[in-house]
């Protein structure tokens, strides 16, 4: 068990391509830690170069207390969980798991007792001399899993380990992995492109985007106060609303397109008057007003029915159409049956408004 | 098929048996015909049904041969057969899999030299080179020689450390000869490398983090998944190796060292007499059991190795 | 294409590559070499001195007739071989394609031909159109009165040589054809079917366009197989008799090289054997780079 410092690494490639620039990261002892990011944000490439699959182009990666940088993978005291599971097809089970632990020259006394104990942990006892073809994928991910858990490294390395598995297999495993972790204490680091795994799963999290970590944090405190537009776009579902706007002279309004006027936050009070804004507003935190003629109205075009939720969408005069979806999204609990082209009037605390530059991104 | 046209059918197997026939004739006279005597051969129609000669035939040309033509017994050509095909075979299958390894799973300096070599290979078959290939088997060392030639070195001997040693290494009339110059092979590299190119990279990024070096995952990971294909070449290659006609007659001339195949063109060929045509079709018969059994046997090996190995 | 993970050392790719590299370079590079120095070179008759002599043993095989007919002969040949094996497999192999009884049954009898040696195919086909007792020229004679005798009718040697060689090639390429024609889709058949196209349409506007490359494939391996590996299958039988009407280019090698002794006219046909050679391979691979996936 030990601890994992990332500082200034960057990852440049053969033909000029930046895909990391410059991350620093500090992992505690037994800690969970998610990346989190769309495709190509470099999530994957910062797990490999952890692991030693990817060479660092600057900075240092330490591992407990030895730099890492030179090590071959081998080395390092990771053990890795792939997507795809990467188990020898021509091994059972059994020899999978203990493949590691023969290479590194463990008396055979100490694989049986290790493998059998990773596999009663992960339930895999009957199915130590299949062979991976004749398992289910829910069963390979264990096994992979478990020929990780035999080493017991000082961290474990996960890369986007549910990605193909059915949606409620995904889900049961999450929880599976989680305690897991719990109970074994490694640290470990989590790759996922899923924002609901990354806040289920995680102690901490890393938002990537385009090589960069836009925001390290606690799952709530992502939620509750992001620092840039993408990760308050990211995090959280259905995606948070963005409105432009700019504010107002007297500094304690804003005003957004189509006339609309709200009240600033209180955090926001600082900024200058005139300044570019962009406004953001979860969909849980829209209150219908019941006053048709509220600044904030929405017209219904879509709704989605989920059950414990209702999810509408409608067209906004303070959203321009022209991005994205041109939507204002609004989540209310329980069932509701607004009419297509109905107007509901909206509003929202204050303190559920997020700002941020126009130009940057950044929270104000 | 698509519809139901039972002419169609019937057709289908009518000209299927037929091309079976015309196919499996040859075989046929030749089986008959080794179970006669050689006068009952020396007319024609010869006989189209079994004769009584099985055993006599055969074990004759197992033990003694055909002594109008110094015969050396089959089963020592069998034998040197056997060698060759097994060599060959087995050859090339090994220095095949470690070049593919090395061009696939490496990336050195000269790499791509390395590989343009080897497929240059493919369009120097030894029918093409044969006279200055026999030269070099003659006198191994004769690139050395004639390198040594161009600094005005032209003796027979050369003197190192003390030691002489002879700038002669004959490799004619020897297994070494038969077998060697046959074992470099551009196809066999090329499948185990296009194979190669599809096993999955995490397979490899697993067992580095596994802490297997290269060799352990060649031995531990790689071979096992190829088992398919090297089976499947080994039937190919064994079957190239024993059916190999113009190098061993160009380098062999000791008797000892005659393979079958070269052994009955010896006993077809023979001057002023018509050909013992008993005794060659038992001759034949042998010589065509071992491969058409191997290719019977592993029919469905082969023919995935077959047509996978030239695309 | 290259493999994205590669293991790192400084001296094992070339332990793994020098066994077949050492080979290659003795047995093959070299050799091929020199075959091209000697054909510029011409010994005296006495074997004492070589002399330069640049491309005049190219010019005087071109204008050797005898060089010129056993490249009529190759041609003439190949054709032949490429012509009969070809069709006969084709139509072998789609009527196994249809048939579902005993399909393996019929694949194993068709197959075995593969495992013969050249050289013993030609001496099974060499007995059974021996003049005197062969069975195939008493059929010949009593059924349709021709006299076969392939000694002294360079025809006859030609169609027996033919016979032979694609006998054997039959095999190869009823693999390749089956294999082609199982890789088309039943639902583009099906497809034309109910466009009313009757088999025999279906077959020559769907499927032998579609089998277009696995043909052009078996036609260049073919032409390669009948210049190259039928060495055996001539030696064996006709010694590229009568008067030279088997005479092939590889054979001429032989004889002009090993009984001839003549280096540097040898030397020079195996460099001409050694360009065909090339433009035929660079014409397989050029194409099947571009195979097209259906």
């Amino acid at each position: 068990m030990a601890e994992l410092q990332i500082s200034g690494v960057e990852k440049v490639y053969p033909n000029g391509f930046k895909a990391i620039h410059g991350v620093d990261l500090e992992v505690a002892d037994g800690e969970f830690i998610v990346l989190v990011g769309p495709s190509g944000c470099g999530k994957s490439t910062l797990l490999r170069m952890i692991a030693g699959l990817e060479t660092v182009s600057a900075g240092t990666i330490r591992i407990g207390d030895r730099v890492v940088n030179e090590l071959e993978p081998a080395d390092r005291d990771i053990a890795m969980v792939f997507q795809n599971y990467a188990l020898y097809p021509h091994m059972s089970v059994y020899q999978n798991m203990a493949y590691g632990l023969r290479n590194r020259g463990f008396p055979k006394a100490a694989i049986e007792e290790r493998v059998q104990k990773a596999a009663g942990i992960l339930q895999l006892g009957g199915l130590l001399d299949r062979r991976p073809r004749q398992l289910s994928g829910g069963q390979r991910q264990r096994v992979a899993m478990g020929r990780a858990i035999v080493r017991e490294p000082s961290a474990f390395l996960f890369d986007e380990p549910l990605s193909n598995l059915d949606a409620k297999l995904r889900v049961q495993m999450r929880v599976e992995i989680k305690q897991l972790q719990r109970r074994l204490g490694t640290t470990s680091v989590y790759v996922t492109h899923d924002q609901i795994e990354a806040m289920t799963m995680a102690d901490r999290l890393v938002v990537m985007n385009a090589g960069v970590a836009e925001q390290i944090g606690s799952p709530i405190d992502l939620y509750d106060r992001p620092s840039t537009v993408f990760v308050g776009g990211f995090i959280g579902s259905p995606a948070m609303n963005f409105l432009p706007g700019r504010v107002e002279p007297d500094g304690r309004h804003l005003e957004l397109a189509g006339g609309l006027r709200l009240a600033l936050p209180a955090e926001g009070r600082h900024a200058d008057p005139g300044r570019l804004v962009t406004v953001g507003v979860r969909p849980e935190h829209l209150v219908p007003t019941g006053d048709t003629a509220s600044p904030l109205r929405i017209e219904v075009k879509l709704v989605e029915h989920l059950g414990a939720d209702t999810i509408v969408y409608g067209t906004c005069s303070a959203i321009d159409a022209a991005e994205g979806s041109g939507l204002m999204t609004l989540r209310l609990n329980g069932h509701h049956l607004p009419a297509m082209g109905e107007m509901i009037g909206l509003g929202a605390d204050p303190a559920d408004l997020h700002l941020f530059d126009a130009a940057t991104g950044k929270r104000i | 098929m698509v519809e139901n046209r039972p002419w169609l059918n019937l057709i289908s197997h009518v000209v299927l048996l037929l091309g079976v026939a015309v196919v499996v004739f040859p075989l046929w006279v030749t089986v008959v015909s080794s179970t006669h005597r050689g006068i009952d051969l020396m007319s024609a129609p010869i006989p189209m049904w079994f004769g009584d000669q099985f055993l006599a035939n055969y074990t004759r040309m197992l033990t003694a041969g055909m002594d109008s033509v110094a015969g050396q017994p089959l089963g020592l050509m069998l034998f040197n057969s056997l060698v060759m095909a097994l060599t060959i075979a087995l050859g090339k299958i090994a220095i095949s899999l470690t070049a593919a390894f090395a061009i696939c799973y490496f990336r050195f300096p000269l790499r791509m030299t390395c590989f343009w070599i080897i497929f240059i290979t493919l369009m120097l078959p030894v029918e093409v080179r044969i006279l200055p290939t026999y030269e070099v088997v003659a006198n191994v060392l004769t690139p050395l020689r004639k390198l040594l030639g161009l600094f005005g070195y032209e003796a027979d001997e050369v003197v190192l450390l003390g030691m002489t040693i002879d700038l002669n290494l004959s490799m004619l009339d020897s297994y070494t000869g038969l077998t060697l110059p046959l074992i470099a092979s551009a196809t066999a590299t090329f499948l185990f490398r296009q194979f190669f190119l599809t096993v999955p990279d995490e397979l490899t990024e697993a067992a580095r983090i596994d802490g297997a070096g290269p060799m352990k995952f060649f031995r531990d990971i790689l071979l096992p998944l190829s088992r398919t294909n090297i089976a499947a070449l080994f039937v190919i290659l064994f079957i190239y190796g024993w059916n190999q006609y113009l190098w061993p007659l160009l380098i062999t001339t000791k008797p000892e060292y005659v393979t079958i195949v070269m052994g009955i063109q010896r006993m077809v060929n023979v001057a002023d007499t018509e050909p013992q045509w008993h005794l060659v079709m038992t001759a034949t018969v042998l010589a065509m059991l071992p491969p058409v059994i191997i290719v019977v046997a592993m029919q469905r090996l082969f023919v995935k190795g077959l047509v996978e190995t030239e695309k | 294409m290259n493999k994205r993970v590669t293991f790192k050392s400084q001296w094992l790719p070339y332990a793994l590559l020098a066994p077949q590299l050492a080979i290659t370079l003795v047995f093959f590079i070299w050799p091929a070499s020199q075959a091209l120095y000697q054909s510029v070179l011409r010994q005296d008759a006495f074997g004492l001195r070589t002399e330069f002599v640049g491309l005049e043993n190219f010019a005087a095989l071109l204008a050797d007739p005898l060089y010129l007919e056993s490249f009529h002969v190759t041609i003439a040949f190949s054709v032949g071989v490429a012509a009969v094996s070809m069709s006969a497999s084709l139509l072998l192999a789609v009527m196994a394609d249809r048939v579902i009884k005993g399909a393996t049954a019929y694949k194993t009898l068709l197959i075995w031909p593969y495992a013969v040696a050249p050289a013993v195919a030609g001496v099974l086909w060499f007995f059974m159109f021996n003049p005197t007792i062969g069975i195939n020229a008493w059929i010949l004679r009593t059924l349709f009165g021709y006299d076969w005798n392939h000694t002294l009718d360079g025809g006859d040697a030609m169609i027996l040589v033919v016979v032979a060689a694609a006998w054997k090639q039959v095999s190869y390429n009823f693999l390749f054809f089956l294999a082609g024609l199982q890789a088309i889709p039943r639902s583009l058949i099906e497809a034309a079917a109910i466009d009313g196209a009757s088999p025999t349409k279906r077959f020559w506007t769907i499927v032998f366009p579609l089998l277009s490359p696995t043909t052009f494939f078996l036609l260049v391996v073919n032409v390669v197989y009948a210049f190259f590996d039928t060495f055996g299958i001539i030696h064996a039988t006709t010694s590229g008799g009568p008067a030279n009407s088997t005479t092939t280019l590889v054979y001429k090698v032989y004889a002009d090289g090993f009984v001839g002794l003549d280096l540097g006219g040898s030397a020079a046909q195996s460099v001409i054997l050694m360009a065909i050679v090339v433009a035929l391979t660079v014409v397989q691979f050029r194409y099947i780079e571009r195979r097209v996936e259906y």
